[in-house]
């Protein structure tokens, strides 16, 4: 196994919150190491905390790729669903392995609790977003126990300052992405998402809850799924944690689940950055330990 | 002095106090009466907005459609007016259909720090050639400087105007006036006033509004609306005629719309119940009032308690699931407090 030691490139485009968190998660990884982050805000605080970090660093976005495609194999891009539209086909021709954490829906959508296996071969990966991260795979538990359930639903609240301007301007974007997911790995059939930002201080918690409607539902059977789920979740986000239910109540069914951040970019209450940043980060690995194999 | 516009909400507020039930006949009838009676929207609908039927806050008996092709038939002279709260709708879904089946204005509404999120909406709105409000919800939350700040984002994606919205009825009189008199110093385009009456203090803050630069009045026939209600219209108009602010609405139209067919939409009469005082002291959204009364009885513990935890936790509209948990919580301290008196008295 000489190939140990040496750790697969990567780039990531997108200076704000997302790539900021994803910076600090990339370099602890063991198989990853980040060789240029990019941004376009000159006053980001992200490129300052990366130069402070010794990592190679530009302004000029996707333009820093596209001149030295060499710099890495793998592309994060954490810019917004918009700019992702127009980064998708210049990294496809670059030959970039992309990993997008933007709801732009562009590549093929991953849950690593759920698919991380289909993953590996697509060119672009699709992180959905935080939201369907958190609620996907509880969507697909409830499915499985109950195949009948005619409606799910999934609510998500997040801190304001969590929440940055490629978030805030995408907001559509993120809800019919969520909602899509959840049709997606569940198969129910409607679904709808919502999205609530609380400027709150202290910080809120990222929360997210889940309802489904059901006529007659196997709580116990439900409340084993759905812990298997917690677990498998908590693998590559510690922070994640069921608080609530499931509970049946007025013919819905609850869940909800809250996201404690690991606190890298922001303090721990932006769990929804962790979420979406360790998802992408444990996709990545994966396809580093498969090329390095 | 600039004439005022009303924004009548009754068929979208008081969609809340019907737990969203409001029917089409029910539309109809109410839109019948007051087309024509010179206010100049009528805003139809979930009390939540386009596309916010849902388990969360309450599934409404009818689609977006439906509510808003009803009222378009019946509204000839008067404009058709929807609310869209961004996270809860979004423009493929509900903006877009909303558009088409005939809505001439829409409110966009959002908590009142988070402006920037409506930018694709109200843009888009406008884009459509329509007319485009934004609405800054629970403004007690925020100071009249950032309230300002705010403001001026909505003016900047075209919004023609900016209604401050009291969503948890939680107003002093000097709040009203430090707000809507900053706002109206400092912004190009229209400011109005959406008023809840939990301290029963609607009607007053209204014209408090008025006085203080507001140009466009946001209430409801018979105060018809979540929570203790909203600024209660045709109480208003009577109000301002009594003081000669001339107004373009024919006051006996409201009142035989609150008389015909408000009266009988509503499941009991609004009022001022001691639960609405809570909400409005602790700065809750009006709209949890019947999620929290259910949790309440559910999980046996006082409402008031909920409510005040709510307000600790500076819970905003939309949070509706945090009330199950708050409530749970709330039960097992109660247990708690209970097993260790228990254990004293022993």
């Amino acid at each position: 196994m000489k190939n140990t030691h040496q750790k697969m490139k990567v780039g990531i485009v997108g200076s704000g919150n997302i790539g900021t968190d994803l910076l600090y998660k990339v370099q602890r990884s063991k198989l990853l190491e980040c060789s240029i982050f990019a941004g376009r805000d000159p006053k980001s605080k992200g490129i300052k905390r990366a130069k402070a970090m010794g990592v190679n660093t530009s302004f000029d976005s996707i333009e820093a790729i596209e001149r030295n495609p060499e710099l890495c194999e793998i592309v994060f891009d954490a810019t917004s669903a918009r700019a992702h539209l127009k980064n998708a086909p210049i990294l496809k021709r670059l030959g970039k392995h992309v990993i997008d954490l933007t709801p732009s829906r562009v590549g093929k959508m991953c849950v690593p609790a759920l698919d991380i296996e289909d993953s590996l071969t697509a060119e672009n990966i699709s992180m959905v977003s935080c939201g369907g991260q958190a609620t996907a795979p509880i969507a697909r538990a409830i499915m499985e126990v109950h195949p009948e359930t005619s409606y799910i639903e999934v609510i998500g609240s997040i801190s304001s300052k969590s929440a940055g301007p490629g978030t805030r301007a995408n907001i559509d974007e993120y809800t019919q992405t969520t909602k899509d997911a959840i049709l997606l790995y569940s198969g129910v059939p409607k679904a709808k998402a919502i999205i609530i930002l609380n400027p709150a201080e202290p910080e809120v918690w990222m929360y997210n809850t889940v309802y489904a409607t059901i006529e007659d539902p196997n709580i116990p059977k439900l409340t084993k799924k759905i812990r298997d789920v917690e677990r498998e979740i908590q693998r590559y986000v510690p922070g994640y944690r069921v608080t609530l239910g499931p509970v049946f109540e007025n013919g819905r069914l609850i869940v909800s689940t809250q996201v404690e951040g690991a606190g890298d970019f922001l303090p721990k209450y932006s769990g929804n950055l962790d979420i979406i940043t360790s998802a992408a980060v444990r996709v990545a690995e994966e396809y580093a330990r498969s090329k390095m194999r | 002095m600039q004439k005022l516009k009303f924004f009548d909400s009754t068929l979208r507020d008081g969609s809340h106090a019907v737990k969203h039930q409001i029917t089409l006949k029910q539309i109809s009838d109410y839109c019948r009466i007051v087309d024509g009676s010179g206010v100049y929207v009528v805003i139809v609908g979930h009390g939540n907005g386009l596309g916010a039927s849902s388990l969360q806050v309450g599934l409404s008996l009818h689609s977006d459609k439906e509510m808003i092709t009803t009222a378009r038939k019946e509204l000839k002279k008067t404009k058709l007016g929807a609310l869209l709260i961004p996270g809860f709708g979004t423009i493929k879904d509900d903006l877009a259909p909303a558009l088409e089946a005939g809505v001439d204005v829409v409110c966009v509404g959002i908590h009142c720090t988070e402006a920037d999120i409506t930018q694709q909406h109200i843009e888009y709105i406008v884009s459509q050639g329509k007319e485009a409000y934004g609405v800054l919800m629970m403004y007690h939350m925020a100071s009249k400087e950032r309230l300002l700040e705010e403001a001026k984002k909505m003016q900047s994606y075209g919004a023609k105007g900016v209604i401050i919205m009291d969503s948890a009825g939680s107003s002093t009189p000097k709040m009203v006036t430090d707000v809507i008199g900053h706002l109206s110093d400092n912004l190009e385009i229209e400011i109005g006033f959406h008023a809840h009456n939990n301290l029963s203090m609607a009607v007053a803050s209204s014209l408090l509004a008025i006085e203080s630069g507001a140009t466009i009045i946001d209430g409801t026939t018979r105060g018809f609306g979540a929570g203790a209600g909203n600024c209660q219209l045709e109480a208003l108009l009577a109000l301002m005629q009594k003081m000669s602010i001339e107004t373009d609405v024919d006051l006996y139209k409201m009142l035989d719309a609150s008389e015909d067919v408000v009266r009988k939409m509503m499941l009991k009469p609004q009022e001022v119940d001691p639960v609405s005082i809570v909400s409005g002291l602790a700065g809750v959204f009006s709209g949890f009032s019947p999620h929290v009364r259910k949790a309440a009885d559910k999980n046996g513990i006082d409402a008031r308690d909920i409510f005040m935890e709510l307000g600790r936790r500076k819970v905003v509209a939309g949070q509706e699931d945090i009330i199950l948990a708050v409530a749970q919580e709330l039960a097992k301290k109660k247990i708690r407090t209970q097993k260790t008196s228990a254990k004293r008295s022993r």
